[in-house]
């Protein structure tokens, strides 16, 4: 059922916000180069044409200052949608976006509500120079006041950048960039799918992996390759990193009794934490061996060279997947 | 400096500054009572939540005396419908839109964080990290010019927007890109700087190598300095930037010179840090005193000062008896809107810390004492 086209995930963000600055003239698009060039990423290339400068404009090179502006903008009712240029340019911003986006509807007791979406590519494997691949999800999902999301795919993009949108809530949509150019069929007609609801990808019944945004390709692979040795393994799409779907990913973890997640951020205080610590507490007499969580070092993202060892990939996950079984 | 008071309140009126002498002439006798009656009621209110923090009834309380020319006068420069973006420190600025004082009583007790509505009184709540409300006005302003209520000519439509900050604020990178951001997007805009000389134990040389009214020049944003202890140049300096900014002449910035009489705050100790013979200095400069001085001259009698005197001692009896009789807030004041729309994490939490509570016998909290539906007891 439904209207389907195939699109990359940097075109499905596009055309998710073009639905939504056609069903809502208060949705502005602004950030660094997003205007005439469309962004770094061409992900919001013609809505210039289409909305004109009033809608879709280009900010000064001050991260601070697009997330301040935003703030204000939302008092007054609009609903700016800014973006951050890198995952590792997010930090100037840091302030108006923990001290004030997430805590002023709280500290205004409602008189203000902030619907700002803050859209930030994110993660590695392209190959870049130095604070161009992190993934600095943890620090926001940790803040009260914030809601947390990354698609995995077209489908998901389309669909979960429009929900960001009509949030009323400021949300932080994670774009893996390393997967921009993945394409999918997306559903124009329906979403699958509320924003913060996990999503299972792959059926399974041995073991489950939890993960998000770029690494779900990843888990996937995985359990393609272990499927070739008769493990079958349930891959979830959390999909959203604050709130956390737990209630998915327990229904899971109660059938297979053991579950993997993994991410490419560090592991060391991570979503993959707080999945484990709370997994424990609501699954620990269904659990047949402890969490095992697979992720990128503690180390600062290394030079474009060494990345690969860096990110966990399918090898890695797997060898996961046998100490989790060996229980 | 645009200064139109002398230190022994005769209107003064350099040609230079001729536009402003003009809308001083614009008012009347009842304004200028009106700013004195609010210099002088902010300031006993300053020196009761003061005596009221000292007997243990607030953590901590922040005193703008000294700045009442600087606060009454520039708070009457903005126009009604126009946005006001405060830091902390604008008790002041607060009553000439209405804030009720015990908001502000209730913040510093830890009731809520300030709990008046923005919407309704166009004056925003306080901001405690330096300098970030400036980017909220400026995004404000910028929403404002998309909305095209910027030099219609309509005065019921046209809007601009203050935003105050210290001297100490203008270190921070937020006040420099919110000087980029309005200049840049041409924001209805006045960014108000009240130099009271100090931020906490550091002199204003510690913030800046050039006089701050110039700070905005790189920027694009013209600036002006003001007698910030003559509230005559105030309101006049503010009126006329507030009405440009309305009219689409762009963002503007004024540098208000006074100096905090005060200590930082109730936890700071100013003698530790400043030469007594400045504070002295300055407290022969004291707004409130200099308008006196003005209004006795224009012929206001004693019977005037008697009844603002009288005025202040009821206002500090009320301010006593409505923080005696606050009601601690309720539970739920933690937990509502953190989020807009629903969240599991946050109703898993406040209903375990509510069942627990009442487990051990309810929170302490009295809500049906409360004349309001929001929290801290009476108004």
């Amino acid at each position: 059922m439904g209207n389907f086209v195939e699109l990359s995930i940097a075109k499905a963000i596009n055309a998710g916000i073009r639905k939504s600055m056609k069903d809502n003239s208060k949705v502005l698009v602004f950030g660094e180069d997003v205007a005439q060039l469309g962004g770094v990423f061409r992900v919001t290339e013609g809505l210039l044409d289409e909305f004109g400068a009033k809608r879709v404009f280009n900010s000064p090179i001050a991260e601070s200052g697009i997330i301040g502006t935003a703030i204000g903008l939302a008092m007054r009712g609009f609903r700016p949608v800014a973006e951050i240029q890198f995952d590792g340019f997010i930090y100037p911003a840091f302030n108006q976006i923990v001290s004030q986006l997430a805590k002023l509807t709280n500290r205004s007791e409602g008189f203000f509500e902030m619907p700002v979406v803050v859209r930030v590519p994110y993660g590695g494997g392209i190959g870049a120079v130095e604070h161009h691949s992190e993934s600095p999800e943890a620090y926001f999902a940790h803040t009260a006041g914030l809601r947390v999301v990354s698609p995995s795919n077209a489908n998901d993009a389309y669909w979960m950048i429009q929900q960001a949108i009509e949030s009323r809530d400021p949300v932080m949509f994670f774009e893996p960039k390393r997967r921009y150019w993945q394409k999918g069929q997306v559903n124009l007609d329906q979403a699958a799918l509320p924003l913060h609801a996990a999503q299972t990808v792959r059926q399974g019944s041995a073991v489950t992996i939890a993960t998000y945004g770029p690494m779900v390709v990843t888990a996937l692979q995985a359990a393609e390759n272990a499927a070739a040795e008769g493990i079958n393994i349930e891959v979830i799409d959390i999909r959203s990193m604050s709130p956390i779907d737990f209630g998915h990913i327990v229904e899971s973890v109660k059938r297979t009794g053991r579950l993997i997640v993994t991410h490419e951020a560090g592991t060391f205080v991570s979503i993959s934490s707080e999945i484990a610590a709370k997994i424990a507490e609501l699954c620990f007499y269904h659990l047949e061996a402890p969490v095992l969580r697979v992720g990128g070092f503690d180390v600062p993202y290394p030079a474009a060279k060494l990345e690969e060892l860096y990110l966990p990939d399918a090898d890695r996950l797997m060898e996961a997947v046998d100490r989790v079984l060996a229980y | 400096m645009v200064q139109l008071l002398s230190v022994d309140g005769d209107f003064i009126e350099p040609k230079e500054h001729a536009v402003y002498g003009d809308l001083v002439r614009q008012l009347r006798e009842a304004d200028f009572l009106k700013f004195y009656r609010d210099m002088a009621r902010i300031r006993r209110f300053d020196e009761e939540a003061t005596a009221l923090q000292r007997q243990g009834q607030m953590g901590l309380w922040v005193s703008a005396i000294g700045q009442e020319g600087a606060q009454i006068g520039s708070g009457y420069g903005v126009g009604p419908n126009d946005h006001i973006f405060p830091s902390y420190r604008e008790h002041g600025v607060a009553i000439t839109h209405g804030v009720d004082l015990m908001s502000i009583i209730k913040m510093f007790r830890g009731v809520n964080h300030g709990g008046w509505n923005p919407k309704e009184n166009r004056f925003h709540l306080y901001a405690i990290v330096l300098g970030t409300q400036a980017l909220h006005a400026t995004g404000y302003a910028m929403g404002i010019n998309f909305e095209g209520l910027v030099g219609t000519g309509d005065p019921e439509k046209d809007l601009a927007v203050i935003t105050y900050f210290g001297d100490g604020a203008t270190a921070e990178g937020d006040v420099s890109e919110a000087f980029l951001f309005a200049a840049t997007n041409n924001t209805p805009q006045v960014f108000f700087c009240q130099n009271n000389q100090w931020a906490i134990s550091s002199p204003v040389g510690t913030q800046t190598k050039v006089p701050l009214y110039k700070r905005g020049e790189g920027f694009g944003v013209p600036g002006i300095r003001v007698d910030g202890n003559d509230v005559l140049a105030c309101y006049a300096v503010t009126k006329k930037h507030m009405d440009d900014a309305r009219a689409g002449k762009g963002p503007s910035l004024i540098e208000a010179l006074t100096y905090r009489i005060g200590a930082h705050t109730t936890s700071d100790d100013p003698s530790k840090y400043r030469d007594p013979a400045e504070v002295a200095e300055w407290a022969a400069k004291d707004p409130l005193i200099r308008f006196e001085r003005f209004l006795r001259k224009q012929g206001i009698g004693q019977d005037f000062f008697d009844e603002v005197k009288t005025a202040g001692d009821e206002l500090a009896t009320e301010l006593r008896e409505k923080t005696f009789a606050m009601t601690e807030p309720p539970l739920e004041l933690m937990f509502d809107h953190v989020y807009s729309e629903p969240h599991p994490l946050i109703e898993e939490q406040r209903a375990w810390l509510q069942g627990y509570e009442e487990s051990l016998g309810g929170h302490t909290s009295n809500v049906d004492g409360d004349d309001t539906p929001r929290y801290g007891g009476t108004h």
